[in-house]
């Protein structure tokens, strides 16, 4: 059997904008089927990228396959993909159907198939009451699923879609991560998605690429990204994270020493078995707030790691505490604790209290 | 002294507020525009005296005179000239308008700037630049012969062309400006949007940017059309005696045949023909306006 190509498979590209490059050897293949994500800050590049597989804005260098077929100078109404804008764009003087028509009206298909591909299309995206509605009577919520009704009836190999539930507000934005995810199940399409909005990407996503600076600096799973990170930067744009800098300096007596300039003295610390360091080397400790746990006695178990420190306040939030905890004079980590374990709840400010974790969770990343 | 200004301002802002704004624009549109408004209407029903003086009693004489097949000519050629002259301004105002509302923001001033230039030279002088081109001998004539395109200098000044070419030349600002503010609120992502959706350039003008441009066009045309139906200047000038427009022919009633109550009557027709007009374009246009107003 032949195997089938890939869905995307971007290769090296390259977008300058004057002397800065917004779009910095970016490549990486996604499959079909697949819901894939470009995660980063504002200006990381991730919608030129977009606009670039849309055929609106033209790679300086690289290349661009859609279905394994080369899309140098194929304009934009002659490659197999649809954008779903960021304001939607919707034709404000057709109705919600002749909008969701437009796309195979353009193709030239036949009335009748036109009709029927129009319901199927705002079945999908439950709006068949409002198919006579103008654009401007319907909702925020409504007009995006107009808007992705309008991608999905041409049947496009893949579906893009620009920051597609930022103009949403917060308690819509969540239904509809849901939603988008179940369309893309349902319509079997693969997605590539932009969005700076890091939860976004993780909920949706079964992939995600995150930018920076026109870079991909990591593809992976939400999870990997997320309990895995490779850079400060992904570990800090994906959750909150608490960080630990210093100087390795020898190995002793199986923990690693760490001198860091936050923390008074050398600071033991156990790293996660494979890891090896070259002695004066930079190293950089990260733990999540939900993997640390705060005790008032030193330390447990063998796998796990403690430090010292001393609260400096709690933030009560429903279905849990955040401890802001004090590990040195420049030091304040992040400790959140579920709201289910009543042992640790009678902590209040100025408590001297021992940070503990398992040292498995930790991330140890090296320039 | 306690600063209270805004609130002030903010309180008063009932009828007596709203009467202070309207008032001194009230007061000169009244007495200026439709006092003399009403006088015409009156006068179109009075009689001529044998010396050109207003005879006032009440008869449809004026009207009925109007009813001769010269009067309807002239009406109608007007119309045909002043319809040429919308249809050509648009033609070439529509490229111009896009063009201009698509550049850079910093540039579409410079380009707009281009555009009302004219504006600073006087109409009339303008106009006799434009005698000065389209004579037998003229700049244009002398060119065309020098290039060798014609052997014998062209006849222009004098006919429809040349009054065509004159309001074209004079309205055309007044085509460009609507439209290019009606295009430049014409998102681009629509644009771009009807072109990811499989549509070719040509579509997306038909489909797209033409129906939303819709209220520029229409604004553009009226300004054209109506101050062209009306014209006196360049027909006078640039048509001579050959192509009499509706303007020329009341200018005629009250200067020189002094028949003001016939000149009267024709300015009415004139004002009925163009109110009707407006309202029927209006009617036309009001589901479009009514979708923008819900949206």
């Amino acid at each position: 059997m032949v195997e089938q190509p890939a869905s995307i498979d971007v290769t090296s590209l390259v977008k300058r904008h004057g002397a800065t490059l917004a779009v910095d050897h970016v490549s990486f293949t996604v499959q079909r089927g697949e819901f894939f994500s470009l995660l980063g800050p504002s200006g990381a590049g991730k919608t030129s990228v977009l606009r670039m597989i849309a055929g609106f804005e033209t790679p300086d260098e690289g290349t661009i396959r859609i279905d394994g077929r080369l899309m140098e100078a194929v304009p934009p109404n002659r490659r197999p993909v649809n954008l779903v804008f960021q304001s939607y764009a919707l034709f404000p003087h057709l109705t919600v159907a002749e909008n969701v028509a437009f796309g195979p009206r353009m193709q030239g298909a036949p009335r009748g198939e036109i009709t029927s591909r129009v319901r199927v299309a705002l079945d999908m995206v439950k709006l068949s009451s409002k198919e006579e509605r103008l654009p401007g009577q319907l909702s925020g919520g409504e007009q995006q699923r107009v808007a992705l009704a309008r991608a999905l009836v041409n049947r496009p190999a893949v579906l893009l879609l620009d920051e597609p539930l930022s103009a949403l507000d917060q308690q819509l934005r969540q239904e509809m991560q849901v939603e988008l995810k179940s369309i893309q199940e349902r319509a079997a399409c693969t997605f590539v998605c932009v969005t700076h909005h890091q939860e976004e990407a993780l909920t949706m996503s079964d992939r995600v690429a995150v930018m920076h600076q026109g870079r991909v600096l990591q593809i992976g799973r939400p999870e990997d990204l997320y309990e895995a990170p490779t850079s400060a930067f992904v570990a800090r744009f994906i959750g909150v994270s608490n960080e630990l800098r210093g100087i390795f300096r020898r190995i002793d007596g199986g923990r690693a020493v760490v001198q860091s300039q936050d923390l008074p003295g050398e600071v033991q610390i156990v790293l996660p078995g494979h890891t090896v360091l070259q002695e004066g080397s930079a190293v950089t400790v990260l733990l999540r707030p939900e993997r640390l746990r705060l005790s008032t006695v030193a330390q447990g178990l063998s796998s796990e790691q403690s430090l010292p420190a001393s609260v400096d306040k709690v933030l009560y939030s429903g279905s849990d505490r955040r401890y802001l905890v004090r590990l040195g004079e420049r030091l304040v980590w992040n400790v959140r604790v579920p709201n289910d374990e009543s042992g640790q709840n009678g902590l209040v400010r100025g408590d001297t209290v021992y940070v503990r974790w398992q040292i498995s969770d930790t991330v140890v990343l090296t320039e | 002294m306690k600063i209270s200004a805004p609130a002030g301002w903010a309180l008063s802002s009932g009828r007596a507020v709203s009467w202070w704004l309207l008032g001194p624009g009230l007061l000169w549109m009244g007495l200026l525009f439709f006092v003399p408004l009403c006088l015409v209407v009156v006068i179109s029903f009075a009689g001529r005296g044998t010396y050109g003086g207003i005879v006032w009693s009440f008869s449809l004489t004026n009207y009925l005179d109007l009813l001769h097949p010269l009067y309807a000519r002239i009406l109608g050629q007007s119309i045909v000239l002043a319809a040429g002259t919308t249809l050509l301004c648009l033609i070439m105002g529509f490229p111009l308008a896009y063009y201009i509302a698509r550049a850079a923001p910093r540039r579409q001033g410079f380009w707009l700037l281009l555009v009302m230039i004219p504006f600073w030279t006087n109409f009339l002088v303008r106009t006799y630049a434009w005698m000065f081109i389209l004579r037998t001998e003229g700049l244009l004539n002398t060119l065309l012969l020098k290039l060798g395109l014609v052997a014998t200098p062209i006849e222009l000044l004098y006919s429809n062309a040349a009054v065509v070419i004159g309001l074209v030349y004079g309205y055309l600002p007044f085509m460009v400006l609507p439209l290019y503010v009606a295009l430049e609120r014409v998102d681009r992502a629509l644009v771009e949007a009807a072109w990811d959706l499989y549509a070719t350039r040509w579509a997306v003008f038909w489909q797209i940017i033409l129906p939303l441009a819709r209220p520029g066009v229409m604004a553009g045309c009226l300004l054209v059309f109506i101050p062209s139906l009306g014209a006196f200047l360049t027909p006078d000038l640039l048509g001579g005696a050959r192509s009499m427009m509706i303007g020329n022919l009341i200018q005629h009633e009250f200067l020189v045949a002094r028949d003001w109550p016939l000149g009267a009557a024709i300015s009415c027709v004139l004002m009925l023909f163009v109110t009707g007009m407006m309202g029927w374009l209006l009617r036309a246009s009001t589901p479009l306006s009514q979708r923008e107003h819900e949206s």
